[in-house]
């Protein structure tokens, strides 16, 4: 009796537990194995760009908060430099250490959720997941010391930050710099040699390096790649040029590759931080601007960051009203994501979770 | 009537009460309430004791089972967990319970509605069956089957009909996902474990779990360690808890082939799942760990014994789910036929050498494997085990480890399988 067997589309998503997000993907099954894998996404689209055209400049930032709400320092940061380049104003030098050292811890949080919903989507029941939270709780406590918020932070403003760190801030953030080895030296213990990890990343979801550049992927799965490509060195914004630092890089661009790349650069990040407090100078934090910014008609000005996901940019037109003309943000999920296809097509069902959880996407950033 | 029943406290005791020394029963020695030709109520009301005995307390096993998974799991996440509800949160499975309980009985409309209500029923039944030979003390068991271990395997291989009739019957992808890679992975499972069962019953000479527990001076899990290994393990994958909990794995297809299950039969199929690791861990502590025997006082203490080592090795099975993430299915499959079926095979070939020179030339009592000789198997199996296990370990490894080969150019057209 001949029986009929056919490729089987399920829907994963946008109620899925591990889309991160409201992310559809019409996958395309021959039994456990991908065939077709299409991402449909808007779930989450909130027109952040044309709401930034019925803004002052200062409202905009906090619709930044709300792109990559994992990494909203960063977000920040990018607007606040698009912002500053179109006025032409200068940051105060404390301003941009403050700026390096809550992106760097921002950075630090961000990589600690990307690797625990990673392990998590490896089916490790939440465990690695509560020990990443842990971590990234303290810098959150941080950041509420730091700005009142956790999440939605709003800390950076056009020409510095919105306040000066209060006095307990510091040695919270050297008990926290203290403890952070033991912190991650615990989550590299249980996962980065457990066998099953190994054998469930290694070798799978491979990205080519000349494929990545092709696709303009960004970040750290660029990095995972092999090609030592980060804005901070490439083009050093704030107080970057005065950091000694490195940049990790993968040699396979596998999942397990731009897994070890975010543990690798939350070490680093750990050591800009500490840079960062050594060399901390006096002085103001915030650049004298009028309540209303009126950019000159006409400017433009393009700002970018190393956002923990890749390179998020603002692009800005001003027509000299309080609000600019267009404000387009080039957000580094929504460009990692185009890849999806080329790394699924062929894998099996459990490896396609674990890929797109080490692209490490954000739904918040790729609808906007 | 049913003579192998009569070695049960609790039935005796109630049969006894009510129907005395009629009849059949001649072993009570007293009369009973009823008249004569009324014994067969008294069976009845007896057989009915032992049974919702047996069937609460697996439940509440299970209740508490679920109570004590959810604290350990958080106390291993650095967190809480349930604290509410009763000291120490003890009555949050019961507050689950009432939830699920009030909870709307969805059943898909293009659901099998006979097989989809089947399901927790056939699961529980699985279950429950399987209890009915467990020794937890001495003479305290519903039944002392002479081929126990054989009904073990027999009854709860049943779980795979009712998780593929789930899968099934929900008219679910996500489910049939479930289903269909449940059914691969347990019948794969089923043959190591078998395998590695047959070591005790050749040391034990016998099937029943009773002789097993009395066949073990040394505990079993020294004179069979590989055994201990692949039955642990595979006991593992019977039951879908991580690592190869690939069956309902929750980040990859929501809750595979229970997905569709809510309200009472979501309950149901947890509860089977729940009291299907405390009877694993039961039976891990009957064949291998010496079951209701202890150091001393195994007579008065048996219970004690026991729930000491099921504790154990509940333990253990939390520990695991709590620590290592989840195999793909390939690995699983090559887990099984690479590393456990060579190891079941290694052991049950010297196993049964051991027992060939042990048992049978033995002087007075042929077949009885002695406390010393136990002693010498255990010295031979420990370093075999270990030199087995490094060995295949590194070819399981290897085997495992080859990536998941990517399908190169694949068609997506209708294919057509030819099948006899």
């Amino acid at each position: 009796m001949p029986i009929r067997t056919e490729p089987v589309t399920i829907n994963i998503g946008p109620q899925h537990p591990s889309t991160h997000g409201v992310l559809r993907l019409r996958v395309t099954f021959d039994g456990e194995v991908i065939v077709d894998v299409e991402p449909i996404f808007g779930y989450l689209h909130r027109g952040s760009e044309k709401l930034a055209e019925e803004r002052n400049y200062v409202q905009v930032l906090t619709l930044t908060d709300r792109l990559d709400y994992v990494a909203s320092m960063t977000n920040n940061q990018a607007y606040c430099l698009a912002v500053e380049k179109l006025m032409g104003v200068e940051v105060p030098e404390r301003a941009q250490y403050l700026r390096v050292m809550t992106a760097e811890l921002q950075r630090m949080a961000s990589h600690l959720v990307a690797a625990g919903f990673l392990l998590q989507d490896l089916g490790a029941l939440a465990t690695p997941l509560m020990y990443c939270f842990r971590f990234r709780e303290k810098i959150l406590d941080l950041f509420e010391m730091l700005c009142g918020a956790r999440i939605t932070v709003s800390y950076m403003r056009p020409g510095g930050v919105f306040a000066d760190a209060p006095e307990d801030f510091w040695p919270a953030l050297d008990r926290l710099m203290g403890e952070a080895p033991e912190l991650l030296g615990e989550l590299e213990q249980l996962l980065m040699e457990n066998e099953i990890v190994l054998v469930r990343t290694k070798n799978v979801g491979v990205l080519p390096l000349d494929m990545a550049i092709a696709y303009s992927i960004s970040g750290p799965v660029l990095r995972a790649s092999g090609l030592p490509w980060d804005w901070r060195k490439a083009d050093p914004y704030d107080v970057y040029d005065r950091m000694q630092f490195d940049i990790p890089i993968g040699d396979r661009g596998d999942n397990y590759d731009r897994f070890r790349v975010r543990i690798e650069e939350v070490k680093q990040s750990m050591r800009i931080v500490s840079q960062c407090v050594e060399q901390m100078p006096p002085g103001p934090i915030r650049t004298k601007l009028p309540l209303v910014l009126r950019p000159p008609a006409g400017a433009e000005a393009y700002g970018r960051v190393e956002a923990p996901k890749g390179e998020l940019g603002f692009y800005m037109v001003s027509d000299g009203s309080i609000a600019p003309y267009r404000c387009k943000i080039r957000s580094p999920s929504l460009i990692n994501l185009t890849v999806l296809k080329e790394l699924l097509v062929g894998w099996k069902l459990a490896d396609m979770i674990v890929t797109l959880g080490s692209i490490d996407i954000n739904m918040g950033e790729v609808d906007r | 009537m049913v003579p192998f029943l009569q070695d049960n406290v609790i039935y005796r005791g109630v049969y006894c009460w009510l129907g005395g020394n009629e009849g059949n029963a001649q072993w009570c020695g007293r009369d009973g309430l009823l008249p004569g030709g009324y014994e067969w109520v008294a069976y009845f009301v007896a057989g009915l004791t032992i049974m919702l005995i047996l069937v609460n307390g697996a439940l509440l096993g299970a209740a508490v089972f679920v109570w004590a998974e959810r604290r350990l799991l958080a106390r291993f996440q650095a967190r809480r967990g349930p604290n509410r509800w009763g000291p120490w949160g003890i009555l949050q499975p019961i507050a689950d319970l009432v939830k699920l309980l009030i909870k709307e009985d969805i059943i898909p409309t293009a659901a099998d509605r006979i097989a989809f209500t089947l399901v927790p029923i056939i699961m529980l039944m699985s279950l429950l069956l399987s209890l009915a030979v467990l020794p937890f003390a001495r003479n305290t068991y519903l039944a002392n089957l002479n081929i126990g271990v054989l009904y073990i395997v027999a009854v709860s291989s049943m779980t795979t009909i009712a998780i593929f009739m789930a899968g099934w019957a929900s008219a679910n992808k996500f489910a049939m996902f479930g289903a269909m890679r449940g059914v691969a992975m347990l019948i794969s499972y089923e043959i190591p474990l078998i395998l590695s069962l047959v070591g005790v019953v050749l040391i034990a000479g016998s099937m029943s779990l009773v002789s097993v527990v009395e066949a073990q001076y040394l505990p079993f899990i020294l004179v069979q360690p590989l055994g201990a290994l692949v039955f642990m393990l595979g006991i593992t994958a019977e039951l879908n808890r991580t690592p190869f909990d690939i069956l309902e794995a929750e980040s990859e297809i929501v809750a595979g082939y229970h997905t569709e299950y809510s309200g009472i039969k979501f309950a149901l199929i947890q509860a089977a799942e729940m009291a299907g690791v405390l009877a694993a861990s039961g039976f891990l502590a009957t064949l291998f760990l010496g079951g209701w025997s202890g150091p001393f006082l195994s007579t008065q203490l048996g219970a004690l014994w026991f729930l000491m080592k099921l504790s154990f090795f509940v333990f253990l099975f939390i520990w695991i789910r709590a620590t290592f993430p989840r195999l793909r299915i390939d690995q699983i499959m090559a887990f099984a036929w690479k590393f456990l079926l060579p190891l079941a095979m290694i052991n049950f070939l010297a196993t049964a050498v051991q027992v060939y020179f042990f048992g049978f030339y033995h002087g007075d009592v042929p077949g009885e494997i002695t406390r010393n000789e136990q002693w010498v198997m255990a010295a031979i199996n420990v370093p075999l085990a270990v030199a087995s296990i490094a060995a295949f370990g590194h070819f399981a490894r290897e085997g495992i480890r080859v990536p998941a080969v990517r399908l190169e150019s694949i068609v997506p057209t209708p294919r057509v399988a030819e099948v006899d």
